[in-house]
């Protein structure tokens, strides 16, 4: 590959489940910004079964549309540009063909095992199950369990360094009596990582290795106190690529042709928030909502997690949003009535034809009222596995940490400093402004936060980009990937309606001033456009909290603009909306109509 | 874009049919190309391996790991027979002695003198696997099961619940707009495929399960209903695997949705023929729609011929195609596609996007409706 400093074209691609997504980046005066996309159906499947259609398919989109060739007259990708054609770097990320399937397994459910599943989720894998000798299966329920599943791959974990064999070794006798295949390729054993206690290797070896093609790399948890993630990770990616992508119809083309390993999507997404928290020294939590799946990201106090939910989507999966959130919980976002059987059929019907959109306002809202539901689910998942490691907080003996009960979770929504949306319901909503509310209901976020969606779900690109060109990946993300939606100021706590709980002051930075006090049940929205600041000064009611703690003042503290502004909303923390059906209906119209979300004829 | 993409099921009354019927292992191919098969026939076979059971026995007897050796009456390799004893501890004066016993009749795999476990599998579950439709077999994959070819009508339902199921079709209502009750359903038709017209009652499925009926073929269904009688929500669609004696194929969607005329009259034409359905259902990744397949014997190279031309793809959205809207406001109603504007238009959800202009063929009057939100009738 060229110099860093010489590539001035970049072309990525990310293979998703049903489009393939292609975005060229140039270099300007110094400086790379996205030029155009391009999309096209995803060929995995039958009849084309060669994943190098979609991809070039979608490259001619990005060629027709920016008038750079691209694609030479045989159909292969030029590079490296040359005379006004091609580009310098290709790279690109997968998630078709349902992506990277694992199956983890670990002594103890909360320890070791929780710890392998964080490693191959933030690898970018969907978990199948996790296995553990305290998960209150029979072993022969487990061993059921590993041979229906097919998982691309297993992480097997267990035991600190030093400490006992045996629970690890009874785990690698599970597996080898389950006798597993993989999801792919026939031919092939099952790739089996162990990431467990060192002294056990050879024991390890000794039961799997002629059943499995096993891999071992360095203990996930060599210590109680500490995870250590990494190796797990790389093997991960290094089989995905050599193993899993390589059974895929026409993978090893697409490999071919680019200058990095194909990452796995959400992994590739996973790399850029970490970028971008560690450079900028923000907390930052990520959702793409999707069809299937909602990802929920989060970096905390620089500890990157993922979650996958993998049954709440808004397509394949709106049905289970429904069961699982409920019909009051779904309709308390929409301010009229439905019948409930009418309601269960619309939901069903967009399940089984999951590629429709709404046509009218009523559905719009429906369907945001549903994607509400769908993230707060997620997030609440997201929150449980989120955590500081199990075991090892208050430790002073091994024998306390395994008495020790659920820990705290890393997300602290006061401290949290950015949320990004992604999928289609938000970085498509016809409106910016539902993207927010979606945001806000669905998070609820707490004190002062930003709101940006990623429009074009750029993220797993500028993810494998980071990789090999972290400049490039960084510009782009700054200029051309986040669509800012402006910032959310919510003092938490709980007054009756119309108290008031929030004095603040905008200083603008034109010179205007703006001075205000909030009252509970209240919304206000000020303009304030994309790339401006404003210091605000923010007094809370006693009793509610703003950031500093309870009734504690913020002064001059810096607030961004986006395309809606900002945003007071005095609903109170944890939200809870009017259990009057009249008076609920009442105010959500009250909250839409500041949040200008929808047109005034349908808030009738 | 390369391509359009319009979602369509296939209602077609000549088609040439591949099914893959294959093993979930390695196994015995029963038969051979040229064979003619039925539904029933068993087509390869294989075994699974049987469900296995772990003892800690070290842990039984008391005794180290490394020693269990000493303690195992029965090897790897040997079958043990349910509750017979395969390891024992010397007990004391050899009395009293400790015991481990077979919960199954089973045979020892391993004997790990690490973790002190002893690891019993029980006998191999055969598996059987059938034509599933009557035709001839076109293909064999070795050891792993063949490919049956069948000429016949094909149409594709859009959700269903239920397994492969065969059986002579009956129809049940006169017209595609009648509901499919109770009062419909007698023991007449017991191991048969009814077809109803725009929906299906709570309590005609609740008969059709008592009496025996293998299929329901049905226009709509209301999701209550099909909550109801599962006992649980569809969450997610994939089905085909439910615990329940018929196989219910809805054509349209959930609601009270006439069947398609087109549909419904090629059903009609059948009726009595012996027919082969599947509701298994999965949207995501690798599309699989509930199916009906209709094997014909009394086709003509014509016939044939039609099906080579109708092989030579979809033509995508055209202006005069028959489309059905598959979404509200006018969700489950069929109309002609009147005009194809190339540019985006906004939305009453002021969402801009492609559409397309339509006359409704059951009143003549005109829509303009998302391009996302029809499905072309294949056929």
């Amino acid at each position: 590959m060229m110099k860093s400093e010489d590539i001035n074209i970049i072309l990525a691609t990310d293979c998703g489940s049903t489009t393939t997504k292609a975005i060229l980046i140039k270099k300007i005066n110094d400086e790379y910004r996205l030029i155009v996309r391009g999309e096209a159906p995803t060929t995995v499947e039958a009849p084309f079964e060669d994943v190098t259609m979609g991809v070039l398919n979608a490259v001619s989109e990005v060629s027709e549309l920016s008038g750079w060739k691209l694609i030479n007259e045989n159909g292969e990708l030029i590079r490296p540009t040359r005379d006004s054609a091609g580009c310098d770097i290709y790279i690109s990320t997968s998630s078709a063909g349902g992506g990277l399937q694992m199956m983890v397994a670990g002594v103890v459910r909360t320890m070791t095992a929780e710890s392998a599943e964080r490693a191959a989720l933030g690898a970018g894998a969907i978990v199948m199950d996790v296995i553990a000798s305290n998960d209150k299966r029979l072993p022969h329920e487990q061993i059921e369990r590993i041979r229906q599943l097919r998982p691309d791959m297993i992480l097997l974990s267990g035991g600190v360094d030093g400490g006992t064999t045996t629970h690890v070794a009874e785990l690698a006798e599970l597996i080898r009596a389950a006798n597993p295949r993989p999801r792919l390729g026939i031919a092939y054993k099952l790739p089996v990582i162990y990431a467990g206690n060192k002294d056990a290797r050879e024991e390890i070896s000794k039961v799997l290795s002629d059943k499995v093609d096993l891999f071992v790399v360095d203990n996930i948890r060599p210590v109680l106190e500490l995870e250590n993630l990494g190796p797990a990770r790389e093997k991960i990616h290094d089989l995905f690529m050599e193993h899993v992508m390589a059974q895929a119809p026409g993978y090893k083309k697409l490999m071919s042709w680019t200058d990095a390993p194909i990452m796995p999507t959400p992994g590739a997404v996973g790399l850029i928030m970490k970028m971008v928290a560690d450079l900028e020294g923000i907390e930052i939590v990520g959702v793409d909502i999707g069809g299937a799946t909602t990802d929920v990201f989060s970096v905390f106090k620089g500890i990157f997690n993922r979650t996958v939910s993998a049954n709440l989507g808004m397509s394949y999966s709106i049905s289970n949003v429904f069961t699982e959130a409920g019909l009051e919980n779904i309709m308390r976002w929409v301010p009229f009535d439905i019948d409930s059987r009418e309601l269960r059929n619309r939901i069903k019907n967009k399940m089984i034809r999951p590629t429709t959109i709404p046509q009218t306002l009523e559905e719009l809202i429906i369907e945001q009222a549903i994607a509400r539901e769908a993230i707060r689910l997620a997030f609440i998942q997201h929150k449980a596995f989120a955590t500081t490691l199990k075991g090892v907080q208050r430790v002073k003996t091994v024998a306390e940490a395994f008495e020790q009960e659920a820990t705290l979770t890393l997300v602290n929504m006061l401290s949290l400093n950015m949320i990004i949306g992604s999928g289609g319901i938000l970085s498509h909503a016809p409106r910016r402004n539902q993207a927010a509310m979606m945001l806000l209901d669905a998070f609820q976020p707490e004190g002062i936060t930003r709101l940006a969606v990623d429009s074009i779900f750029m993220m797993p690109q500028l993810g494998v980009l980071s990789t090999i060109h972290p400049k490039a990946a960084k510009e782009v993300f700054d200029k051309d990937c986040l669509i800012h939606l402006g910032t959310s100021i919510v003092p938490v706590g709980l007054e009756k309606e119309g108290k008031e709980i929030l004095k603040y002051t905008i200083n603008f930075e034109d010179g205007r001033s703006e001075k205000g006090i909030l009252k509970f049940g209240e919304m206000r929205v000020y303009e304030l456009g994309v790339g401006n600041k404003a210091t605000v000064t923010l007094e809370p009611a006693r009793g509610f909290d703003i950031g500093q703690g309870k009734g504690k003042k913020i002064e001059n503290e810096k607030v961004y603009g986006g395309v809606v502004g900002i945003i007071f909303d005095g609903r109170g923390r944890p939200l809870k909306l009017p259990e009057d059906k009249g008076l609920r209906i009442s105010k959500l119209k009250e909250w839409f109509r500041i949040m200008n979300l929808y047109p005034e004829s349908s808030l009738l | 874009m390369a391509h359009v993409y319009t979602p369509g099921l296939k209602v077609s009354e000549i088609s040439i049919i591949h099914k893959r019927r294959i093993l979930p292992l390695k196994g015995e191919v029963l038969v051979k190309v040229g064979d003619t098969v039925g539904p029933d026939d068993v087509v390869a076979r294989t075994f699974l391996p049987g469900r296995v059971e772990i003892y800690n026995a070290a842990g039984i007897l008391g005794v180290a790991p490394k020693e269990l050796p000493d303690f195992m009456l029965k090897h790897v390799g040997d079958w043990v027979e349910s509750g017979e004893t395969f390891a024992e501890s010397k007990g004391f004066f050899g009395l009293i002695k400790t015991q481990v016993k077979a919960k199954f009749r089973s045979r020892i795999e391993s004997i790990s003198e690490l973790t002190g476990q002893v690891i019993l599998r029980g006998e191999p579950i055969p598996v059987e696997i059938r034509a599933y439709v009557k035709g001839r077999v076109v293909e064999i994959i070795p050891e792993e099961g063949v490919v049956v070819e069948t000429v016949g009508a094909f149409v594709q339902g859009i959700f269903g619940v239920g397994g492969e199921r065969n059986g002579k079709l009956s129809i049940a209502v006169s017209t595609p707009n009648e509901p499919l009750d109770e009062h419909r359903i007698n023991e007449s038709h017991k191991g048969m495929i009814v077809v109803g017209g725009s929906y299906v009652t709570a309590s005609c499925i609740k008969k059709a399960f008592a009496v025996g009926v293998k299929g329901i073929i049905t226009g709509g269904l209301d999701d209550q209903d099909l909550r109801d009688f599962l006992g649980y929500d569809i969450g997610v669609a994939i089905t085909g695997h439910e615990d329940i004696p018929t196989t219910i194929i809805v054509t349209e969607g959930f609601g009270n949705l006439p069947m398609a005329t087109r549909t419904f009259e090629l059903l009609k034409k059948y009726d009595g023929a012996l027919v082969s359905i599947n509701g298994a259902t999965q949207i995501r990744a690798g599309v699989i729609r509930p199916e009906i397949i209709i094997p014909r014997e009394n086709f003509t190279p014509e016939d044939l011929k039609k099906i080579k031309e109708k092989e030579t793809g979809n033509p995508g959205l055209f202006v005069g195609a028959i489309v059905r809207v598959i979404r509200a406001p006018y969700f489950g109603r069929i109309a002609r596609v009147t005009s194809l504007p190339p540019e985006l238009q906004m939305l009453e959800t002021e969402s801009k996007t492609r559409v397309l202009e339509a006359e409704f063929l059951d009143d003549g009057t005109r829509a303009i409706i998302p391009r996302a939100n029809v499905e072309l009738f294949e056929d």
